[in-house]
């Protein structure tokens, strides 16, 4: 298949980026939309242009680096996928498509289409842990967790920290990576004894960070590659109400 | 307590407190609204009477003034923090399966709505408070309340272009409620991958009852008086 790429190119943080259109012809549709760019790449290699720098590791939908903004969507048309589980397959021949880096004032553009998401890992970093001792692994019977709680617990630790949340709110709001990450340790025993300082510093960090409100648009929730619900964001709003309900 | 309010959570927490607030005051008002349409207007006189010398509505209408002062101040200094959030747009979007057009255009809606319920008021709250207002008796003259039927008549009666108005507001609220209502529940907290369907249905009701219901009313005065 040939297609017509329009793809933002920004050569660092202070200066003006612009879109590069770029026809790319005999595209697999076999190929994921990263091995795609790998081949758009070696040909502006070959033509002694500079390549665009886009970030990506695991290439299996796990590590959360290879968020980009596809045609309007955060990593592209199909629900549930990341950039690297996209195929071409997804997209027409003679189609154009966007490509563009997240946009939010907390994600700095570092180069085309790499942004700076150290703003997620400043939240983690302010309460997304256990440091209580928990003691050595246990018999799974002697902390008896109801299976909803589990499941609940598990769904919301499928965050893989992509910002694809962000980047799809109108408003650039974390709120549904925070919440993924408070609902996931309040459910479980562990996490409880450090709940509500938890809730409190990571709503604080994300409000200094300079993320937008949540308005309740379910856009995270339609664009999280593993399909996060909003319902956690309810529970981060309950958590956060009575913590300082009783500080 | 502290910092609850200064919070982007507390500042959403006192959107959807005095949103709810003000959706109680809406359905008591539409209640009192479509007795318009029952009877020669006696029913409705009287209900405009009680609403306006009874002293807990008395009480409630600073309350309730408060209420929209405070729903309107919130949304715009959250709108403001919201755009900065976002300095450089999309070349391209798309929409996605599961967001509303109301739900991304909360802020407009409600600042049509408040430019419509400045007419509103212009029409009615303004000429009942402190214009001269016609009396009528429904006791053989012993007493006399304030015939407030007769200025919503004439006004629906003869002015289509107001029914056309009130028919938009109508809608416009329906919209802006068919997001506001489960976006309140959903920021207090109360919602789950259960009540989130529960909620949604139940908004989508409650705005359809009150778009209709307001919308209503000048469709009766049109075609009916």
């Amino acid at each position: 298949m040939n297609i017509k790429l329009k793809i933002w190119r920004q050569q660092n943080a202070k200066s003006k980026g612009r879109f590069e259109t770029y026809n790319l012809n005999d595209v697999s549709p076999e190929m994921s939309f990263l091995e795609m760019l790998d081949y758009l790449n070696s040909t502006l290699i070959e033509k002694g242009e500079v390549p665009v720098a886009f970030e990506h590791d695991c290439r299996e939908g796990i590590c959360g680096c290879c968020g980009v903004y596809i045609s309007g969507r955060p990593h592209g048309p199909e629900s549930k996928t990341t950039t690297c589980e996209l195929h071409m397959r997804s997209f027409k021949d003679g189609e154009t498509i966007t490509v563009e880096p997240w946009r939010s004032a907390s994600f700095p553009v570092i180069r085309d289409l790499v942004v700076d998401r150290n703003a997620f890992d400043k939240i983690q970093q302010a309460g997304g842990y256990v440091s209580v001792n928990t003691g050595a692994a246990q018999d799974a019977n002697a902390l008896p967790i109801p299976k909803h709680n589990a499941d609940e617990a598990f769904d919301a630790a499928s965050c893989v920290g992509c910002g694809a949340c962000v980047a799809a709110c109108k408003n650039s709001s974390a709120m549904l990576f925070i919440a993924a990450k408070v609902s996931q340790f309040a459910l479980l025993p562990q996490g409880k004894v450090e709940a509500e300082a938890r809730v409190n510093r990571m709503v604080a960090k994300m409000d200094e960070l300079g993320f937008g409100g949540c308005t309740n648009t379910r856009a995270c929730e339609a664009e999280c590659p593993k399909g996060i619900s909003i319902s956690h964001i309810a529970r981060l709003n309950r958590e956060f109400f009575v913590a300082k309900l009783k500080e | 307590m502290s910092g609850l309010l200064s919070s982007s959570l507390g500042r959403k927490l006192i959107m959807s407190v005095s949103g709810l607030f003000l959706m109680l005051f809406l359905t008591v008002h539409l209640g009192v609204n479509l007795l318009l349409m029952f009877g020669d207007g006696e029913l409705f006189n009287h209900a405009a009477h009680f609403m306006g010398t009874n002293p807990a509505i008395k009480i409630m209408e600073p309350i309730l003034a408060a209420g929209f002062i405070i729903h309107i101040i919130y949304a715009s200094f959250i709108t403001i923090k919201n755009q900065k959030a976002r300095p450089v747009k999309y070349a391209v979007t798309k929409g996605n399966e599961l967001t509303s057009w109301s739900s991304k255009n909360m802020y407009i809606l409600g600042a049509m709505l408040l430019i419509f319920m400045v007419i509103h008021m212009a029409n009615f709250f303004w000429k009942i408070k402190f214009g001269e207002m016609a009396q009528i008796s429904y006791d053989n003259g012993l007493t006399y309340i304030d015939d407030t039927y007769s200025l919503v008549a004439g006004l629906f009666i003869n002015y289509w272009m107001y029914d056309v108005l009130y028919i938009i507001g109508g809608i416009l609220l329906g919209l802006h409620l068919s997001h506001g209502f489960w976006s309140a529940f959903q920021t207090i907290g109360w919602n789950g991958n259960v009540w989130i369907k529960r909620l949604e249905m139940i908004a989508k009701v409650f705005a359809v009852i009150v778009a209709t219901g307001f919308s209503i009313i000048p469709l009766f005065f049109l075609f009916f008086k």
